[in-house]
């Protein structure tokens, strides 16, 4: 019966963990107003998870455009259909892995960040502070990083995708020979704005706001020890990864089926 | 002398263990009570549940004729206003200068013009002597001297009741001097009911018109520092005199070594 009663506790621990996500979920609505009011943070923040993020951003993006330009180039010429290769870089590109690349950086970069930083002002009784000082941490201190998360993903995806196409565009014309009107002609006729750009748009946008609940919840929530911080931080990154990935499935087979 | 603050037979668990069981205690308005205890008994935990941030079991804790944990959180928000916490670690908002982290309430709860709230800000640093410091970042201040800026942002508000948790502790002798005698004199010129919980029994005896001493979940001993000097009682005595041996263990509970080695040999182990 040890068993059970282990299966038990465990359970209860789930429900539990499931109970304050939700309550910490309809606590943001009310507080996102605040938020709204004191734009100052909302930049703030927007420079820590926004701004510092970009280098990551531009180099990896860079050359998952010239990776992808590579691969595409030697799969395409081999059906010598190389001139398509602009507009298979730019749909991957939009469509996926600037969406996804982007939100699995920003979750290792940003969110981490978030979580530890959160997990901290906890420790240091920052937010029992707070609380005594009669300010909702949740208005100050969460809203506005919610925020500024779900501004700054779509744009540094933008970003990623920008650069990634300028990636494939540096392999496939300036060093492997594509014609240059063919990369930029085929990308314009096959890249819909609405079914591609808009559907890669809203993916960063639920991508933002998954890593900025999962960030922050586990840095509000975090056992306020040094290790405590620093299992919220490896969950936030853990979490928001295999979110990003199975969310992803989920909304390409609603946008492009 | 009318009591501020009633705290009725409260219990408290964290987990399995009990931290208070069915304690009582009234804090007299405008004076200086000392919540004293070994570490563990649950003094800041104590503070907590006055301050509302913790609920207890049972019982209730009365602040000004109001129940803590039946208020609405706008209600409880507005109390608050009235009380000031200092903490253990000053609990800075490490991101704001000093002179932020002290204007912060101000211009959260009120729409006051800059030149206004700058004056209010310099004053409350110049009475803690820190207004030299006011651009500095916590990162660049020392122990002691996070501790008065948080004792300034504190007291921005002008609460009547003021919270310090273990205000002396990791102090060296010139800070812990400066951190009793402000203490002492913020109390005496604003007139506040202050709750200082501390085991540094010299220094908190020192300021304070009450004293009372916990121990496993209840108030052992109450009333003037004079009189717990005098107290009977053996736990008490072992506790302001810091005696290794008395009715503290000093043993975490576990089975004794003796009878260990004994069912040890037995088993021929």
């Amino acid at each position: 019966m040890n068993w059970l009663a282990k299966l038990g506790a465990v359970s209860l621990q789930r429900l539990r963990g499931l109970g304050q996500l939700t309550l910490f979920v309809i606590s943001i609505f009310p507080a996102l107003g605040y938020a709204f009011f004191h734009i100052r943070l909302v930049f703030k923040q927007l420079y820590f998870v926004g701004v510092l993020s970009l280098p990551i951003i531009l180099t990896a993006g860079l050359f998952v455009g010239m990776v992808l330009g590579l691969q595409g180039h030697y799969i395409l010429s081999t059906f010598n259909s190389e001139e398509i290769v602009g507009s298979m870089t730019a749909l991957s590109l939009i469509r996926e892995l600037g969406p996804v690349v982007a939100a699995l950086l920003f979750a290792g970069r940003a969110g981490s960040a978030l979580t530890a930083e959160v997990g901290l002002m906890k420790s240091t009784e920052q937010l029992s502070a707070l609380e005594m000082m009669a300010i909702d941490p949740i208005k100050y201190v969460v809203a506005p990083r919610i925020l500024a998360c779900i501004i700054a993903l779509p744009m540094l995806a933008l970003i990623f995708i920008a650069v990634g196409v300028f990636g494939g565009y540096l392999v496939t014309v300036g060093w492997l020979g594509v014609d240059e009107g063919a990369f930029w002609a085929q990308m314009q006729l096959q890249v819909d704005w609405q079914d591609d750009v808009i559907n890669g748009f809203i993916k960063a946008v639920v991508f933002g706001i998954l890593i900025a609940v999962i960030s922050l919840f586990q840095g509000y929530e975090a056992i306020p020890t040094s290790e405590g911080v620093s299992n919220a931080t490896t969950r936030t990154v853990v979490q928001s990864s295999l979110w990003v990935l199975g969310l992803d499935f989920v909304l390409t087979s609603i946008m492009f089926t | 002398m009318s009591e501020l603050i009633e705290i009725e037979n409260i219990s408290f668990s964290r987990g399995n263990r009990k931290i208070f069981d069915r304690l009582n205690l009234s804090i007299p308005s405008g004076q200086v009570t000392a919540i004293m205890g070994p570490s563990g008994t649950g003094k800041t935990t104590l503070l907590k549940l006055i301050a509302g941030q913790l609920k207890p079991d049972t019982g209730r804790i009365v602040v000004d004729g109001l129940d803590v944990h039946r208020l609405k959180r706008t209600d409880l928000y507005r109390l608050r206003q009235r009380m000031g916490m200092l903490f253990q670690s000053g609990a800075l908002l490490s991101d704001l200068t000093v002179f932020d982290n002290i204007a912060f309430p101000l211009r959260e709860h009120f729409s006051l013009p800059d030149s206004i709230i700058e004056k209010l800000v310099l004053m409350k640093l110049e009475s803690v002597g820190l207004r030299g410091a006011v651009a500095l970042k916590p990162a660049e201040l020392s122990g002691g001297m996070a501790r008065r800026v948080a004792l300034a942002r504190a007291l921005i508000l002008d609460p009547e009741m003021l919270f310090y948790d273990e205000p002396f502790v990791g102090q060296d002798p010139i800070t812990m001097g400066v951190l009793v005698s402000l203490i002492k004199k913020m109390n005496q010129s604003l007139n506040l009911t202050s709750i200082v919980v501390s085991h540094d029994v010299d220094e908190v005896l020192s300021i304070a018109d009450y004293a009372c001493v916990l121990s496993e979940g209840r108030i052992v001993e109450a009333g003037t520092p004079e009189a717990l000097r005098h107290s009977t009682s053996a736990y008490v005595q072992q506790f302001l005199q810091g005696l290794a041996d008395g009715p503290v263990p000093l043993h975490y509970p576990v089975e004794s070594w003796g009878e260990k080695l004994a069912s040890a040999v037995r088993s021929g182990q």
